[in-house]
């Protein structure tokens, strides 16, 4: 498969799950495992371009697909506009969640790229922040989603 | 949480899917979207010897006017159900449903027919697929079945689906210019529902399923007579719970979710009105 662009290949166990292969086996740990039962959106990464829970794909399911992961989002030293936008209003507290929320709210920006304050709350159902700083994060993709 | 150990098998066809269910029996299992099965397997409450992937078989992923009903192929996912044009304008409910699913990237990974064959009484779409009269095709070593969507949900996650057999189409019927609902209530975003309603009316003619309201989907067939004899929303929608066994849990008791049936289906119905 490749993850950003570069082919990641190792022999692993079927029952390896997509997350552990991203952290584990190729060292890309910005992906973060949080409730490892599909709810909390931590490990959200894209497969072939839109947005997948990676706790709840096998590894063996990725194979030869095309992920990117919240590493592979700056280019040259300049964050994403998502980044950005989550910088620029201060949509991170203790910071667990964010990596999925970007890339969550990127999959949701690229299916609806003018989103309702509403849409952006349903769409970004399935990504928990304990912290419970949601206030700042739509505010965020409101941003992103304006520029 | 990792599942236990099991052998990986893909498959590009689905003749070759049941060939592997026939020499591996009881103990395989299949995966598409893996959505209802990798939970499962990750708190181990399964754990099948051999997993099946049948997620890259090309010719089962796809929405087909069909005539009289609209054919979906098992692997077509749940976002590509919610936002099809052709489902939204015969069989609106449907596309409704599917929508509710999960969230965003549950939506992208889980199919149709994932969610059908796990047959769960509390997800939204088997009671969806029962309110509208749908049916399964079904294939297995001897060919294929159809199988009614009321004879289907046998019992609590048990269908009748052979342990040879593989989803391969659910037809359901068009209901061209029907007015739909889909209530669902749960407590936190992305949650099951605690009890949820799927109807759609068009002229006298009703469908009503309710989302965990017992060991299956069940459809409220009292209701829909209640409904073409020219009831209120009001009076059909108490007997919403009629003959239904409900679970108690964590969430909401027997008698609470017979009231939750009641003013959902009442609600519904005034959606659809």
């Amino acid at each position: 498969m490749t993850i950003n662009g570069q082919t990641h290949s190792h022999d692993v166990e079927p029952r390896t799950l997509l997350v552990h292969f991203i952290r584990e086996n190729c060292g890309l740990t910005g992906t973060n495992v949080g409730c490892d039962t599909s709810s909390c959106g931590a490990c959200t990464i894209h497969m072939n371009g839109e947005s997948v829970k990676s706790c709840t794909v096998l590894a063996v399911q990725a194979d030869g697909q095309a992920l990117t992961t919240i590493e592979g989002l700056a280019k040259d030293g300049v964050l994403h506009p998502m980044q950005e936008a989550f910088r620029q209003n201060h949509a991170l507290q203790c910071g667990y969640c964010t990596p999925g929320m970007v890339m969550a709210a990127i999959g949701l920006l690229d299916e609806n790229p003018h989103p309702t304050e509403r849409e952006v709350r349903l769409g970004l159902e399935g990504n928990l922040c304990r912290c419970t700083g949601y206030h700042n994060i739509v505010k965020a993709v409101l941003a992103a989603a304006s520029n | 949480m990792i599942p236990a150990a099991f052998d990986y098998v893909r498959v590009d066809s689905a003749d070759a899917a049941v060939a592997q269910l026939v020499t591996h029996g009881e103990d395989a299992k299949l995966l598409a979207g893996g959505h209802s099965l990798l939970p499962l397997l990750k708190l181990r409450l399964a754990s099948p010897s051999v997993l099946v992937d049948i997620g890259r078989v090309k010719d089962l992923s796809y929405i087909r006017d069909a005539g009289d009903h609209i054919a979906i192929g098992a692997l077509t996912r749940h976002r590509d159900v919610e936002i099809s044009e052709m489902l939204k304008q015969h069989v609106s409910l449907l596309a409704l449903a599917a929508g509710e699913v999960g969230d965003n990237q549950v939506r992208h990974r889980g199919t149709i027919g994932g969610s059908i064959a796990h047959g769960d009484p509390a997800s939204d779409l088997p009671a969806t697929v029962l309110a509208l009269g749908g049916s399964f095709v079904v294939k297995g070593p001897k060919g294929e079945r159809t199988i009614a969507a009321s004879d289907f949900f046998q019992g609590f996650l048990t269908t009748a689906l052979a342990a040879d057999e593989l989803l391969t189409e659910i037809r359901v019927p068009k209901i061209t210019g029907a007015k739909v609902s889909f209530q669902k209530f749960n407590r936190r975003a992305q949650d099951w529902a605690i009890v949820g309603v799927a109807a759609w009316k068009l002229g006298a003619k009703s469908g009503v399923g309710l989302v965990n309201m017992g060991s299956t989907p069940i459809r409220a067939s009292t209701v829909e007579s209640a409904v073409a004899s020219g009831a209120s929303a009001a009076d059909a929608a108490a007997h919403a719970a009629d003959g239904c066994e409900p679970p108690a849990d964590l969430n909401a008791s027997v008698e609470y979710r017979q009231h939750l049936a009641r003013v959902l289906v009442r609600r519904a119905l005034e959606e659809c009105a």
